[in-house]
């Protein structure tokens, strides 16, 4: 197919390099300098999308961002992108996309049938209709049928970038007003940086006609671009997309870079400026009249972009509908190319100043006119015109029907002001220009140009220099004085209710598929905010955040609603203004750099001995060690077993570890801990607990006093980090007075847990000069040693309820312990074993484990240690929330062990219990399984459970209520192990 | 995202901090001479105003130092930083705007 509506000559493209691209699976070809958008208008394809909700066919509206009909699906395989707006992507030689939201293309799609179904699907429609019994259900089919693009199922094989910069004045967008400003600030000095979506400066100087100051405007940005190649403290980012702006003028801007190549992908840029300059120009705003989204019907300014930049004509016989005079010089500049202007339909009364040149170039105009309705197969063919009265209303009995393939809507201008919004900047209603104009500023910067509300050239390029000297040397605006302008007419719909017909098909936000009497329903209805109105009708919703629908809605509201445009008010545009991909978000955050990697020293010797590594928390440990064709149970049958009649060892460097020390070490440690610490004699370990200022158990572990003045604090190994830093916030915040300093330590220290009645035996082989007798090394002691050169420490704990030691040294001496302890067992039958294996024997044992056996509620008497609490004089962190009411209470739900009747049954984690004469599936739980495990040392389940006065009720039946099924249980002592101690005592 | 000028480290992103919230909140105590109803104020109650709120931030990614600042709860103009131990600083009153 030959490119039928490419001009003969002109556009800022390259016609002697042809580029090959498909397009629902036609070919096509274009140019280099086309947008996918302008290769398909060039083309002659007119429909290229189907509407969101009704699938009906749509065709290129716009030329930039704003553009609400053609979204594609573009590539495919890993590299495929949903939803790029075709207007925003710059055409490559074998480019693949097709159209989303429709099957199987834009052309023929078989949901087109959707759009019979409109009377039945106003606004709120979804939230109506679908709710008995759950939306859910109703979704997935909804969305098949009402789906835009899909996301990749490939992993992306690209790279994505995060850039940071700083700059004294950041210009947003490089037209006339942006160049002006950021030539003016660096001239004073300032580090500018320039972001332009573009690759080329210019903005509209690309395609307006006209003069700058005197000067043609290739020719003024000529002199511009030779200037800012003079500047070294100019800074310019083009294809780059300002979409956020945050607090402290925190400016987010996402970077495309060519495809192929080295380089990334995309570079995501976050840049801090002391002042930002907002020259982001100003967007059409589309007329809403019946049948308004017939392919064809195209914004007015869309098409002087797709002219002057890329050489291709909208259509044959063009119609123009305006309420105002920018579209005039549209209509002049189509002539000039060869285009005939059937007709200029004016909505306006009186003599607009253009109008003596259009009668020069013999294009006809007619005044108070407006479009009615539209006709067309596959594309628009004819429009009607009414004659309208001052407020929009189509008088009876004027209507004629006009010939045209193109028909230009332009209902005036706004400011786009979606980052001045963000900025937290305020707007106000101009009823000379009748719209929202950037008002009072938020933050330190200036708006220039368009977005300033300035439509004349020159003056906003003189204005916008002394706004670029004004950044350089920060002086701070609070309020935007009015800016001069002619009086605009509004027209925010055209009333057909004076002929007879209603605004059901009059579309106010074409990419949420939302017309005018969705707007006025839900007026009927009594919505009243602007955001609602938004919500319910999902106007503005889309992923164009509603750039040509949301002041037309606001228009409309203010004739339902009786208010002034500026009463109803809008909505605050959130960021990000154009869509980033989740690829530029994450940047290089993914895979194996999602976050840091912790290894564990002897992570070699766990790979070789076949660990099953799993993710607990901020580390990857050792979950089991399967030997060859073993299940996970059967290697933790296996591992408890071995421990529990032999020897075990475990890698337990994640193990927190908290050096506190100082003249007041044990005073900050009293007011830390649950647990008396004052008696904690040196070489003594202490097992304790510690809450939150709300009295829940935050961590538990092993608290041991090396010193006169220096303890080592024991925490979970995912808390660590967490648990520094609370006592840093204790001691810098509350109790300045206390002469202590904490450090962790966790990863200067490796740790093996030795554990099993032979453990003594295997550390005696190795020569740490402690004297380990039972009497001189008892259960809940320290002592440090040295292996050959290396300091070792042990501690005599157990979390597996058998004889145990937790041997430290040096981090690098990790893997030699880990060895050297393997070694010395070996003729003993050691064995490697996993954090699943402990986890079985801490519950066989009915040792605590914080975050399973307890949750957010649950207070240290709930869990045991209301008589340590009694004997402690000393107040500590979160003791008076104990003794409130609630901690009070007599009913609380207490850790106890459970155990299924049968003898047999796993109880399972979360079930609920219940007392033994309950029968239904809903009614009051007197609490629930936190532990469960088949205990292969006792052939039969071990439980744990939080359960209502549960310490009083031992030896109760009860029932364990899971997924519609009850199993009886008795509660019964927390330690089904070894209820004496005295495997730790031997 | 804010700019917060750590007295110890200088400007720097806010992604390297963490807030505290409201500071100056005396922890009452001991805990057999408090009633539950202060020790609710203390756990709970904080002031929420529109304005400036004096709030303590911990520099979690840098120096590790908590100090305190006064934010304007609308603007997020952050006017004074100060030591942890400093009482109360006087901050002019702004036009707030909602
Ligand atoms: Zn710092």
């Amino acid at each position: 197919m030959s490119q039928a509506f490419r001009s003969s000559q002109g556009g800022r493209i390259d016609r002697s390099r042809p580029l090959r691209f498909r397009f629902d699976g036609r070919e096509y070809t274009g140019y280099v300098g086309d947008t996918l958008a302008s290769a398909l208008l060039a083309n002659g394809v007119r429909v290229t999308g189907r509407s969101f909700k009704y699938h009906r066919p749509r065709g290129l509206m716009a030329a930039g961002f704003e553009e609400a009909n053609t979204l594609v699906q573009l590539e495919s395989g890993a590299r495929t992108q949903p939803n790029l707006r075709a207007t925003q992507i710059e055409l490559y030689d074998g480019l693949e996309a097709r159209a989303v939201n429709c099957w199987p293309n834009a052309r023929h799609d078989v949901f087109g049938f959707f759009q019979l179904l409109k009377p039945f699907w106003p606004a709120g429609f979804y939230y109506k209709t679908f709710m008995a019994p759950s939306w859910h259900l109703y979704e997935p089919a909804i969305r098949h049928g009402a789906g835009l693009g899909v996301s990749p199922k490939l992993a992306d094989p690209d790279v994505y970038d995060k850039c940071h910069a700083q700059a004294d004045v950041i210009v947003v967008g490089a037209g006339p007003s942006g160049l002006a400003a950021a030539i003016a600030a660096a001239r004073d000095g300032a580090s500018v940086v320039l972001v332009d979506d573009k690759p080329a400066l210019g903005g509209s100087l690309q395609y307006e006609p006209g003069l700058v100051e005197g000067l043609p405007a290739a020719d003024w940005l000529k002199a511009r671009e030779d200037e800012i190649r003079s500047l070294p403290n100019i800074r310019v980012l083009g294809c780059t997309t300002a979409f956020g702006y945050y607090d402290h003028n925190h400016l987010l801007a996402n970077e495309l870079l060519p495809a192929g190549g080295t380089s990334p992908r995309q570079r995501l840029w976050k840049i801090r400026g002391r002042q930002i300059v907002l020259a982001t120009g100003a967007l059409e705003r589309p007329l809403v009249f019946p049948n308004n989204d017939r392919p064809g019907v195209m914004l007015a300014g869309a098409a002087l972009q797709y002219l002057h930049r890329h050489g291709v004509l909208p259509g044959r016989r063009v119609a123009i509908a305006t309420n105002n005079d920018s579209a005039y010089a549209v209509a002049f500049e189509l002539r000039k190319a060869g285009v005939e202007v059937v007709q200029i339909a004016d909505s306006r009364g009186g003599q607009p100043a253009p109008l003596a040149q259009a009668q020069v170039l013999g294009i006809p105009v007619t005044m108070t006119c407006a479009p009615t309705d539209t006709r067309g197969r596959s594309g628009l063919q004819r429009v009607e015109l009414h004659d309208v009265n001052g407020q929009g209303q189509a008088q009876p009995g004027t209507g004629r029907w006009l010939d045209a393939d193109v028909l230009l809507v332009s209902g005036g201008w706004n400011p786009t002001v979606h980052l001045f919004s963000q900025s937290g900047g305020a707007l106000r209603f101009d009823d000379q220009q009748q719209a929202f104009v950037p008002h009072r500023l938020a933050q330190a910067g200036h708006l220039v140009g368009a977005a300033a509300g300035q439509a004349e050239r020159d003056i906003a390029v003189e204005a916008a220099r002394v706004a670029g000297r004004d950044a350089a040397a920060n002086r701070i605006v609070r309020e935007l004085a009015p800016v001069a302008s002619t009086a605009q007419a509004a027209l925010w719909s055209v009333n057909v209710e004076a002929i007879g017909r209603g605004p059901s098909k009059s579309w106010v936000d074409f990419a949420s598929d939302s017309t005018e009497s969705d707007l006025r329903l839900s007026a009927r209805e009594n919505f009243v905010s602007v955001e609602h109105f938004k919500r319910y009708t999902t106007t503005g919703m889309m992923t164009d955040q509603g750039k040509t629908s949301n002041v037309n809605a606001i228009g409309i509201l203010s004739g339902v609603l009786g208010k002034a445009p500026g009463e109803v008010g809008t909505t605050r545009f959130r960021p990000p203004f154009n869509p980033v991909t989740f690829g530029a978000i994450a940047g290089r955050n993914v895979g194996a750099y999602y976050r840091p990697l912790r290894q564990l020293a002897a992570q070699e010797a766990h790979d070789a001995a076949g660990a099953k590594m799993e993710d607990y928390g901020a580390w990857m440990r050792p979950a089991f060690y399967p030997q060859a064709g073993e299940q996970e149970s059967a290697t933790i049958h296996r591992e408890v077993l071995a421990v529990r009649s032999g020897v075990g060892i475990l890698d337990y460097s994640p193990l927190g570890k908290i050096l506190v020390q100082g003249p007041d070490a044990a005073e900050f440690l009293t007011r830390v801990y649950v647990n008396n610490v004052r008696t904690l004699k040196v070489g003594a370990c202490r097992y304790g607990l510690m809450l939150g200022e709300d009295g829940i158990v935050k961590d538990d572990g092993v608290l041991t006093r090396w010193s006169e003045n220096s303890y080592l604090v024991g925490t979970t190994s995912g808390q660590a980090d967490r648990i520094v830093e609370w006592m840093e916030e204790w001691l810098q915040c509350e109790w300045v007075d206390l002469d202590v300093t904490v450090e962790s330590v966790t990863t200067q220290w490796a740790v093996v847990m030795l554990a099993g009645p032979k453990a003594r035996e295997v550390l005696s082989r190795l020569d740490s000069g402690i004297d380990l007798a039972a009497a001189a090394f008892p259960h809940m002691s320290a002592r440090e040693g040295r292996i050959g050169d290396v300091p070792v420490r042990v501690a005599r704990v157990s979390f597996t309820g058998e004889l145990g030691y937790e041997i430290s040294v040096p981090w690098q001496y990790g893997l030699s312990l880990w060895n050297a302890l393997l070694e010395a067992g070996k003729p003993l039958g050691i064995i490697p074993f996993g954090i699943e294996s402990l986890m079985v024997m801490r519950t066989e044992k009915g040792f605590l484990h914080v975050g399973s056996d307890t949750d957010g509620l649950t207070l240290p008497q709930d869990v045991g240690f209301g008589a340590i609490i009694d004997k402690k004089p000393e107040d500590f962190i979160g003791r008076r929330t104990t003794m409130t009411p609630d901690g009070r209470r007599t009913d609380r739900r207490q850790l106890v062990g459970l155990a299924p009747v049968d003898g047999a049954s796993l109880l399972p984690v979360g079930g609920h219990v219940v007392d033994a004469a309950f029968k239904a599936a809903s009614g009051h739980t007197q609490g629930w399984v936190t532990s469960s495990f088949m205990s292969p040392t006792l052939g039969r389940p071990v439980a744990l459970a939080l359960v209502e006065r549960g310490r009083e009720r031992l030896g109760e039946q009860v029932q364990v209520f899971d997924g519609g099924k009850l199993l009886p249980a008795k509660i019964v002592s927390m330690t089904a192990y070894d209820p004496e101690g005295e495997r730790l005592r031997m | 995202m804010l700019k917060i000028d750590c007295p110890f480290c200088g400007p720097r992103d806010e992604a390297e901090f963490r807030c505290g919230g409201e500071s100056h909140i005396q922890r009452p105590g001991p805990h057999d001479a408090v009633s539950d109803a202060q020790w609710a104020d203390y756990l709970y109650m904080r002031q929420n105003p529109l304005g400036w709120h004096f709030e303590r931030w911990l520099h979690a990614a840098g120096c590790r130092q908590w100090f305190n600042l006064a934010r304007h709860t609308v603007t997020h103009e952050v006017r004074v930083v100060y030591a942890m131990t400093a009482p109360k600083p006087q901050v002019e009153a702004t036009e707030v705007r909602s």
